[in-house]
């Protein structure tokens, strides 16, 4: 699991793209994306213990 | 036409009049399990009384979907072939979002095999041509119909029991107690054990319909269809399935905040049944609400009472892992039972049916409640990646694969088992065999029915089975006359089991060892293992 940057000079613009990818939807439509990244994002990982740790790496925050 | 039940006739036992002679084995309930149990015991020279406090199969159809392992099992029984023949064969399941249909599986894609992935029948049917097997064996089996047992006291070497009968109450003495009792086991709850697990909040609607016209439509191919969101059912979910004499299974889920007595009645159901299946005239063969749970117990065997089946354990049934799961029970536990009895191994090797079904329930909660979850979320987060799975399963591949609407009864693995010595082959130790057709001496045959039931070396190709006690042998794609060999047809049998390997097979289908070299010390030791002996 990878909790130092990662994304170096481009963090900027992913995050913006990020929000991009947003723009123009309502609440639940952002919720509902956001639902659909996480899966997406789950199968190109492709790790389950790695997987594992991402979510408890969010999880601890909560 | 709706099924002719025909009583089972009583007859006054003989406890009644004397005192019975201990018996080896009391099987207690004769449904699909308790029914398999007997005769397994029986093929293997064991004397049971099966008690039961009905006189007449299944009422309604229940367990439906027979697995093919379950279908293998029978047929070692001898009921597999007439489960073929008048059941539904299916091996195609298709998964819908509302009209659109978004994913579909095959469960058995290449040919190859006697049975195939799945038999449709109802759990009557099954119960008869169980019946019917057990009355072959008058010497082994003694059915007695109308007896109930009332109470039940464990000693450490056997079990006394209380019975009553149309003509009064008597007791009976056994070295073994077994409790194929189903779900609401009266045994487990005289013992006051305690079953847990989880249970779901949603009501579901099961029934059977009859009907001339295909509710399949034009696709009238028999195969496994589920709704999630259909059209006709509003918002929630619903499974159709086909069995024999034009009826239909169909599930509706009912949601949380459901009347289970107000739905279970036709002026409820018919409704519902006609947004599904519109204007053509079907006749509701049976129907029932349920809530699902998946429990079990936490040890199957206390002393001499062993529980099988669902008495042991029950799941939810999206995945036919219910009737499934207890059908591989009983193929685990008989030949340890009958060792046992005949003296072969010691009562310890009872312990390893609590290990290895223990194991196997286990799997079987997982999958069916994981499946329970996906179909009925329990928060708005959940509903929320579960509809955007979805969502994206309309488009990309990898989102169809975490559909689950039921994952379908497969044999598990035995490998942790301690009966096992791990090794390296096409089939590892802990599975299950794989069929193959084959052509022996007299003609076409098929892998399983040559070798299952017993303690067996396999040899395939260029590997000589040594002559061990108590191990029957077989060769494939080989020729010896000091035991029967067959050729492997079309190269199924050398694509499931390589070439130049000996396999030490469990009577009960399951791989226990693998050997490269015909090593007999190191195969004399797998056996003694495979049979409960201690190092």
């Amino acid at each position: 699991m990878i909790l130092e940057d990662n994304l170096g000079a481009e963090g900027d613009s992913v995050y913006a793209a990020l929000m991009a990818a947003h723009e123009g939807l309502s609440e639940a439509e952002s919720h509902a994306l956001n639902a659909r990244l996480v899966l997406i994002l789950a199968n190109e990982l492709g790790v389950p213990a790695r997987l594992a740790a991402l979510f408890k790496a969010a999880r601890d925050l909560a | 036409m709706a099924y002719a039940y025909t009583p089972f006739p009583y007859s006054p036992p003989p406890g009644l009049t004397a005192p019975e002679p201990r018996h080896p084995v009391v099987i207690v309930g004769a449904g699909p399990i308790g029914l398999s149990m007997a005769v397994d015991l029986a093929l293997r020279g064991v004397r049971s009384v099966v008690l039961d406090d009905n006189n007449v199969v299944s009422l309604g159809s229940r367990a439906i979907c027979w697995a093919k392992r379950t279908l293998e099992i029978f047929d070692r029984l001898g009921i597999g072939e007439r489960i073929l023949e008048k059941g539904v064969t299916w091996k195609v399941g298709r998964q819908f979002h509302g009209e659109q249909e978004v994913y579909n599986f095959d469960l058995l894609p290449e040919p190859g095999h006697k049975y195939p992935a799945f038999v449709n029948l109802q759990q009557y049917y099954v119960e008869e041509y169980l019946i019917a097997r057990a009355q072959e064996f008058p010497d082994q089996i003694d059915l007695r119909f109308l007896n109930k047992v009332t109470d039940h006291k464990g000693h450490a070497d056997h079990v006394e029991l209380t019975i009553e009968t149309p003509d009064g109450p008597y007791r009976l003495e056994t070295d073994w107690y077994i409790a194929c009792d189903g779900a609401g086991s009266a045994t487990r709850k005289r013992m006051n054990l305690p079953f847990e697990g989880q249970t779901f909040d949603e009501h579901f609607l099961i029934a059977d319909v009859e009907m001339e016209t295909s509710p399949f439509g034009d696709h009238d191919t028999p195969e496994r269809w589920f709704w999630f969101a259909p059209p006709f059912h509003n918002g929630q979910s619903a499974l159709l399935h086909k069995q024999p004499d034009n009826i239909y299974r169909i599930d509706l889920q009912l949601g949380p905040e459901t009347d289970p007595k107000a739905e279970a009645t036709e002026e409820k159901v018919v409704p519902r049944l006609k947004q599904m299946l519109g204007d053509a005239p079907f006749r509701l063969d049976w129907m029932s609400v349920y809530k699902f749970r998946c429990a079990r117990l936490e040890r199957f065997v206390h002393d001499r009472v062993v529980f099988v089946g669902d008495s042991a354990h029950v799941v939810s049934p999206f995945g036919a892992r219910g009737g499934n799961g207890g059908v591989q029970d009983v193929d685990n536990l008989g030949w340890k039972l009958a060792a046992v009895v005949q003296g072969d191994a010691p009562p310890s090797l009872i312990e390893s049916y609590d290990f290895e079904r223990g194991h196997g329930a286990d799997e079987n909660m997982r999958n069916s409640a994981r499946a329970t979850n996906f179909m009925t979320p329990k928060s708005p987060i959940e509903t929320l990646f579960r509809n955007e799975v979805l969502t994206l399963a309309a488009k990309h591949p990898f989102a169809r694969k975490l559909i689950n609407s039921g994952r379908l009864s497969q044999p598990c693995t035995l490998a942790h088992s301690p009966l096992q010595t791990a090794g390296d082959a096409p089939l590892r130790p802990g599975s299950a065999l794989i069929d193959a057709p084959l052509v022996g001496p007299a003609g076409d045959c098929w892998l399983l029915g040559a070798v299952q039931g017993q303690f067996a070396l396999l040899a395939v190709g260029e590997i000589t089975a040594p002559d061990l006690p108590g191990l029957a042998r077989i060769g494939i794609d080989q020729s010896h006359d000091a035991y029967p060999c067959f050729q492997g047809k079309d190269d199924h049998a050398q694509r499931r089991y390589g070439s130049g390997f000996l396999y030490l097979l469990r009577p009960d289908g399951h791989v226990c060892a693998v050997f490269d070299q015909p090593d007999s010390a190191a195969i004399a030791r797998a056996y003694d293992r495979a049979k409960g002996a201690t190092a």
